[in-house]
């Protein structure tokens, strides 16, 4: 049962995301395919960050009833850590205006060639 | 071939690092360092319940600036690359229209879903949401709308003034900061009120309702920049 903790399931999940951003980066020739990979990448490392702050039986950073009337009265006990969570929402906000812009990027290379497979833009290989 | 061998051991390589992090991993029994202060204190040195929007708005409330900024930038970086000439502005989008189906719920949701927008980030300071939330919530029903019928007009030099005017009351709250209370983006220059109350916590929802704001219309911004783009074809 060890392994099984909620904590330890979020970080196979964050890295798995990771990997398999990675290997759409790497190996797909799409562009709409890799801008999907990096988005998976991105919410991969959102979901790592998340967990790292994870800590056991404990709820959200919320002072509300369910904080104050929990088995500790102490908010310093109920909570979890809160830090990551407030990192991890500008993360998601630059993650945002990165795909916006690769979109665009994306379209108007689509204009220039008429297609958006990655190996016909090879004026820049050597 | 040695393509797909360098992937494999790129990917390999990442995998036996995240390996030996997983097995390292121990997991925190407590709050540390500053996330204790922020938990313990927050709620008194600022008033908002959710901690989360105390450290995005006060503690930490210059990142939030720069987000906000990051996010105009590239509104306007798009608005750069995507620029029609005068004569592709004046052609329409080709499409086969659009389903009943979308025409009509259209019709009947974008009104709820800008109004539960305006609710998230009005209540940024109590529940679960905030100002940018609210403000891709938005942006969704203007999606929602440009879907429905791809050659609307959205209005932009609305767009505009409401993102220039939320951006500049950002500010200005930011530097009544400075004047009335600690420091810039303080938000105690307002009565704190009642603890979990919607006028409490200071300024932050009126910031928060101005990012709220200034998010939605850049994104709106954004969308309607991408369906402009359409016209040429």
């Amino acid at each position: 049962m060890e392994y099984l903790q909620l904590g330890r399931i979020s970080l196979i999940i964050s890295f798995l995301l990771i990997i398999i951003g990675f290997w759409g980066i790497l190996s797909q020739k799409n562009i709409i395919k890799i801008i999907v990979s990096f988005t998976i990448l991105d919410t991969g490392i959102n979901v790592l960050i998340v967990s790292l702050g994870y800590l056991k039986g404990r709820t959200a950073p919320i002072i509300d009833a369910s904080v104050s009337q929990g088995p500790n009265h102490n908010v310093l006990n109920a909570i979890v850590d809160p830090v990551p969570q407030a990192l991890v929402l500008t993360a998601i906000v630059i993650g945002f205006g990165v795909t916006a812009l690769l979109l665009a990027y994306a379209m108007k290379l689509f204009k220039a060639k008429r297609t958006l497979e990655i190996n016909q833009f090879n004026d820049l290989k050597w | 071939m040695v393509r797909n061998f360098l992937i494999g051991l790129v990917l390999a390589s990442i995998g036996f690092i995240f390996f030996n992090l997983y097995n390292t991993y121990e997991p925190k029994t407590e709050l540390n360092g500053i996330a204790a202060h922020y938990a313990a204190k927050g709620a008194e040195e600022i008033g908002a319940a959710n901690i989360v929007t105390a450290i995005v708005v006060t503690y930490r409330g210059f990142d939030t600036m720069g987000e906000v900024t990051i996010l105009f930038l590239t509104a306007s970086i798009i608005g750069f690359f995507l620029k029609l000439s005068k004569k592709d502005e004046a052609k329409k989008i080709i499409h086969h229209g659009t389903s009943e189906l979308l025409i009509t719920s259209a019709q009947i949701l974008v009104p709820i879903i800008f109004l539960f927008g305006v609710y998230v980030f009005m209540n940024g300071h109590l529940t679960p949401g905030g100002g940018f939330q609210g403000g891709a919530i938005i942006a969704s029903g203007v999606a929602l709308l440009i879907m429905a019928n791809p050659n609307r007009q959205i209005n932009h030099h609305a767009i505009l003034w409401i993102e220039s005017i939320s951006g500049v009351s950002f500010v200005i709250l930011g530097l009544l900061g400075i004047f009335l209370a600690g420091g810039f983006l303080d938000n105690r220059f307002l009565s704190l009120g009642t603890f979990g109350d919607l006028f409490s916590a200071g300024a932050i929802p009126l910031i928060y309702s101005f990012i709220g704001l200034k998010v939605g219309a850049e994104i709106s911004n954004i969308l309607n920049k991408y369906q402009k783009s359409q016209k040429e074809s």
